[in-house]
């Protein structure tokens, strides 16, 4: 059984944006997609490790500060032509409140 | 339920029309094809290289049954219509086949066209069009027979050519006194028949088929210089027929071929007509480039979207001889009232004639050296002023002096192992190998099946080229989208968002058809800008979400994820007071690096993303405000110590740096922006490698342009002469605005100058004083709303609260069983 993680209100997390959530030695990003959707990823980008919380936010997917490569932010796998792939995170909102299984 | 679509010919135009619907629209329709010929779709530029045994057929074939099937397209290969029934829009079959249409498109393409001749309706008389004409060629041709083609054109050349690799005698005849007419002058033309002869085609010009002899087949040719000889083939190329039949007898208008408006419509709106059997304003084409611009609009038309249609096409073609380079577009012949440039080397074998008219190049012909084919076919089609580059132009790109461009190298000469793209590590011969195997057409083609060019971009150029190279007319040009997200370039973007009002960058998404909801990397931060433009920041808001991570966050992204923090220091001047708040602040955070930059500022490297709130605040308090080191605008003024200290200084540089920055500070632009100052023309600031220059001398000051340091230096071109500093003051700012205005985003003076011309911005700014006074206007207007410390700013109204990040120790998380699954 899955145990779900109290992160922060949804409010605090900005749309097409990102918080990033340090969890121990674990560093997340919690994104919020224009239509107001919660995702959750392993901060790494599969390539060279370039942090996914600063990149840009477009549909659910985002493009990696670095490289520009594409991920897709519901299975943290790398788009287009690249391959690799992310941790990622479940995430719900309750409550107004996000929350993510680690 | 489905609308009925069907196409008659399955060869490339129509082909090529789906493929272009699919990308648009998938399942508008239920699609059927008749094909007369008993194939699958093939490529038809090949048959000269099918004739000549450097290709299989299997080589030639664009889509395979799978296609078909995958797109649940019903194929009726070897099946001719053989009649369109418009008013109850049905076509009828030669196998008997009766099927209604509610859209039919029309792709019959073209015959040979034989003249009539004595003897030419013997057997083995033959044009050269179709994988038949071919096998029929290779099973006739024989050692002890000559073999006569007729016609010295692109078709003819690459017939002889196919027939002369096996070893047979061949004997071109041509009407006129010079080979490929249509496409090359008589310069041209010789060069390429003295290369021709040497694979052993015997040419005989000014001559034709006096007639041809046998009982039932060929025998024997006899010609009008009255040469006879034993053959059994005769090969005409000596034009081709657009197919009108089936349309003329269904009662649509015809001309030469059956005429289309710019959507490609026939007289019956149903019924479309594309390629070589279409006929639109008076032209028809037999190159396969434009029937792939004429698919596009059809595709479109099909898929009910609008467009404004197509407007014809530029011709260029390419010879598909191994070993030949040969290049046209245009107006290759020219007139009295136009001029021509030349450059002839017989002995290397090198022609290039630029046709030009009213300084712009309007006809090109290159033989032996094709390398700068892409670029000179981009000025034609731009229409660019070409009075700058006259003297060098024939030289080529690489030969300008300080290019900027990437378009010099020489990609014939060019190893298959050598890469051209350093971002991704690929070859040449990895992008010929992809664009002959994988049918690539277009340099989003390239960019997206071997990531040449896909990253930092510099090496498109080459790309290009190397497109055009192994392509030649089958090259595909024409404008692409700015991303994968649209169709359409800067300028018809730049062009929308002039004529209508938009509250954001989704707007714009919407009223040009966006394939996305959100557009990506490339094209949000472009929209942003373009409005940033129009709207100076007051009626439209920075939208931070749309802009790249540096320019949202206000700091350089460093590998690690770190930030490096650069405060302004104005001209480069500073003072110890400064340097010890700098100095004081960077142990308090223990900055682990400070450097000095190129552009003469102090860099703090290494800062966390959550340090950066505090470490604003307190360079604020100091008095200093963001160097925007990271932003696509105005970075820093670099200076020399000018007459105040310099024994050669002419003129004050460090006020006037200082005097320039605060002019300019804040200000956005299409790209990083820089200027330099230097005191005396020894030019310590460097400023001739900056995007605005100036340079001091005894009677006041220089201004130069569109410099570049980087990965190729481009010097600046002068622009103007001033006496006095307000002049200066004022060109600047108009330089300034008429670039923010009208590059593209992400375009570089250097590189918006050679697209545009130097002698453009001239006559923008220089001739027009009108212009030259509002420009700077509207620089003084937008500094208005842009000279706002971003740092101070986002600060005060929260948005740096995001840069904490959220700390959750594990024993202390509050841990909730899962209810349900997501």
């Amino acid at each position: 059984m899955a145990s779900w993680t109290k992160i922060i209100e949804v409010e605090h997390i900005p749309s097409m944006g990102s918080r990033v959530v340090h969890y121990g030695e674990i560093e997340i990003a919690i994104f919020k997609t224009r239509d107001g959707s919660i995702f959750a990823i392993n901060n790494e980008c599969p390539h060279k490790q370039g942090k996914l919380s600063e990149g840009l936010v477009h549909g659910t997917n985002v493009t990696c500060p670095m490289h520009n490569w594409d991920i897709d932010l519901k299975n943290g796998e790398a788009l287009g032509s690249d391959s690799g792939c992310t941790n990622i995170y479940k995430s719900k909102i309750e409550n107004h409140t996000v929350f993510i299984t680690l | 339920m489905k609308e009925k679509l069907i196409v008659i010919g399955n060869g490339m135009s129509g082909l090529r029309t789906i493929e272009d619907l699919f990308d648009i629209q998938k399942d508008k329709y239920d699609i059927t094809i008749f094909g007369e010929e008993p194939h699958l779709n093939y490529n038809r530029i090949m048959l000269s290289y099918l004739l000549s045994g450097e290709k299989t057929f299997e080589d030639t074939i664009i889509n395979h049954q799978t296609w078909y099937d995958e797109h649940n397209i019903t194929l009726h290969k070897g099946d001719k219509v053989i009649k369109i029934n418009k008013e109850d829009k049905k076509v009828i079959s030669e196998s008997g086949k009766e099927l209604p249409y509610d859209k039919l498109l029309i792709a019959t393409g073209s015959n040979s066209f034989i003249p009539h001749t004595i003897g030419s309706d013997l057997e083995n008389v033959i044009g050269f069009r179709t994988k038949l004409d071919s096998d029929t060629i290779l099973d006739l041709i024989s050692k002890d027979k000559t073999a006569v083609v007729v016609g010295g054109g692109l078709l003819g050349l690459e017939a002889a050519y196919g027939i002369a690799m096996h070893g047979i005698k061949t004997i071109l005849v041509h009407r006129s006194g010079s080979i490929m007419s249509q496409q090359l002058d008589r310069t041209g033309g010789r060069l390429l028949q003295k290369n021709l002869e040497s694979y052993g085609i015997e040419f005989k010009l000014n001559t034709t088929i006096e007639k041809i002899e046998g009982k039932s087949k060929v025998e024997r040719v006899t010609f009008t210089d009255g040469q006879t000889v034993e053959s059994n083939i005769v090969v005409f190329a000596t034009g081709i027929v657009p197919n009108t039949a089936l349309a003329k007898e269904a009662g649509l208008d015809t001309k030469k071929g059956i005429l289309v408006n710019d959507h490609l419509q026939t007289s019956d709106k149903n019924i479309f007509a594309i390629g070589e059997c279409a006929e639109h304003k008076g032209n028809t084409y037999g190159l396969v480039a434009p029937l792939y611009e004429q698919a596009k609009f059809c595709a479109k038309k099909l898929a009910e979207k609008d467009s404004n249609g197509y407007t014809g096409s530029t011709l260029s073609t390419r010879l598909k001889i191994s070993g030949v380079d040969l290049f046209s577009a245009g107006d290759y012949l020219g007139d009295e009232t136009t001029e021509e440039l030349i450059l002839l080397d017989e002995k290397v074998g090198v022609y290039k004639k630029l046709v030009i008219y009213q300084d712009k190049i309007i006809g090109i012909v290159l033989y032996g050296d094709t390398a700068d084919a892409s670029w000179y076919l981009k000025l034609l089609k731009e229409h660019t002023d070409i009075s700058d580059l006259r003297t060098k132009i024939l030289f080529g790109k690489s030969a300008l002096s300080g290019d900027t461009g990437h378009g010099g190298d020489d990609i014939s000469a060019m190893a298959d192992d050598e890469e051209i793209c350093g971002c991704n590590g690929v070859t040449k011969g990895c992008v010929t190998k992809a664009i002959k195997e994988q049918d690539l057409k277009t340099l989003g083609d390239v960019k997206q099946c071997t990531k040449a060019g896909a990253s930092c971009g510099s090496c498109l150029g080459v790309v290009e080229q190397i497109l055009v190279n192994t392509l030649g007319d089958e090259y595909n040009d024409t404008v692409e989208g700015i991303c994968d997200c649209c169709d359409v370039g800067h300028k018809v973007i730049k062009e929308c968002i002039d004529t209508n009002d938009f509250d954001n960058v989704y707007d714009v998404f919407k009223k040009l058809e966006w394939k996305t909801d959100d557009g990506c990397i490339k094209c949000r931060p472009a929209i942003n800008y373009y409005l940033l433009v129009k709207y100076n920041d007051v009626k439209y808001k920075n939208d931070k979400r749309s802009a790249l991570i540096n320019d949202r966050v206000f700091a350089n992204i460093q590998k690690d994820g770190t930030y490096s923090v650069v405060p302004r220091i104005w001209g480069g001047l500073t003072s110890p007071q400064e340097l010890k708040d700098m100095a004081d602040i960077a142990v308090k955070y223990d900055v682990p690096t400070v450097k000095f930059t190129g552009g003469q500022r102090l860099d703090m490297l290494g800062v966390k993303k959550e340090q950066l709130e505090p470490m604003w605040k307190d360079l604020n308090d100091a008095g200093f405000v963001s160097g925007q080191a990271y932003a696509k605008g105005l970075r820093t003024v670099k200076t020399c110590v000018g007459n105040q200290w310099c024994r050669f200084g002419t003129q004050d540089s460090m006020q006037m740096g200082v005097d320039i920055e605060k002019m300019t500070w804040g200000s956005w632009t299409p790209h990083k922006f820089k200027i330099a100052v230097s005191g005396c023309p020894r030019n310590c600031a460097e400023a001739t490698i900056k995007d605005i220059g100036v340079i001091a001398v005894d009677s006041g000051w220089e201004i130069h342009i569109a410099g570049n340091g980087g990965i190729k230096v481009r010097v600046t071109d002068f622009f103007t002469k001033v006496e006095t500093d307000e002049e200066l003051f004022h060109y600047i700012k108009a330089i300034m605005q008429f670039y923010r205005e009208d590059a593209y985003y992400l375009e570089r003076t250097a590189h918006w100058v050679e697209r545009v011309g130097l002698e453009y911005v001239k006559d923008a700014l220089l001739k027009d004083k009108a212009n030259l006074d509002a420009c700077a206007k509207r620089f003084d207007i937008s500094q208005e709303s842009a000279q706002v410390d971003p740092w101070e700013q986002s600060r005060k109204d929260g948005f740096t609260k995001e840069f904490s990040p959220i700390v959750i120790a594990p024993e202390n998380s509050e841990s909730f069983e899962a209810k349900e699954r997501v």
